[in-house]
């Protein structure tokens, strides 16, 4: 799916995230996990990548595999050098009103990849499934 | 579903209830405008009740932590009041748990402030 850079966009995207991890077998716990990575992968795109630009759009995208869940979010910003967002758990950084998003979402998913794309950055996120989980 | 927010005294502590969600835009707007209007209007005891918060994401943290030290920069004094499981847990992912100081019962909560 392809969403312009705004709010509700943010909002269906969470929401279509947590519908298909409920439809691809994860249980009540895990699908809204899934669905705040996506959510803040989401305001990442459409936020620090796109800021808001309405000629910009943000693409997602929704795979359920035997052993995995894939979602890839890209935008057209400038491009995310994961390496350059700071710690939010360090001591100067605890305190700071922003920059955990990233955090959460490698805490919720079991894999997180970047790729630049010139322009833009596709996040892809994974979440595996466990014995509990077959495929749907 | 946007966040509302109610506010009562009990014993010179002003008590927030909050309800739905704490997100980027509205949500998070919202927290600020009242915290800001009663530190505005004098009030240094602040106790969030979170009680009704469905749901919040790195945004409302970010707010929550801001709210902190807003008050503690004024002097004042921020507590959160009955975390759900799902901000528990995400206060506990992000290491601030134990930079806020959490209360699960009103009564003893409004008695803790100095």
């Amino acid at each position: 799916m392809t969403v312009p850079s705004t709010l509700e966009s943010v909002n269906a995207l969470e929401k279509a995230a947590e519908e298909f991890a409920t439809r691809s077998g994860f249980d009540e716990d895990t699908a809204p996990n899934i669905a705040m990575a996506v959510r803040e992968a989401a305001i990442n795109a459409v936020m620090h990548g796109n800021a808001y630009d309405t000629g910009k759009t943000v693409t997602a995208s929704f795979e359920s595999t035997s052993d995995s869940l894939v979602i890839r979010i890209a935008d057209q910003g400038p491009g995310l050098d994961p390496g350059s967002v700071p710690d939010p758990l360090a001591p100067e950084n605890i305190l700071r009103g922003s920059g955990r998003g990233i955090f959460l979402i490698r805490a919720f998913m079991d894999e997180v990849h970047f790729r630049l794309l010139h322009p833009g950055t596709e996040l892809t996120l994974i979440k595996h499934r466990t014995p509990a989980q077959p495929s749907a | 579903m946007s966040m509302k927010v109610s506010t009562r005294q009990v014993d010179g502590v002003t008590i927030l209830d909050l309800s739905g969600r704490i997100t980027l835009g509205e949500g998070s707007v919202t927290l600020r405008d009242a915290v800001r209007d009663v530190l505005g209007k004098g009030s240094r005891k602040i106790l969030l009740n979170l009680g009704d918060i469905s749901y919040i994401d790195s945004s409302g943290i970010g707010e929550l932590v801001s709210a902190f030290t807003s008050v503690k920069n004024a002097g004042g004094e921020l507590k959160l009041l009955n975390l759900t499981k799902k901000v528990h847990d995400l206060l506990q992912i992000t290491k601030l748990y134990t930079v806020f100081d959490i209360k699960d019962d009103e009564a003893s909560a409004v008695s803790s402030f100095s």
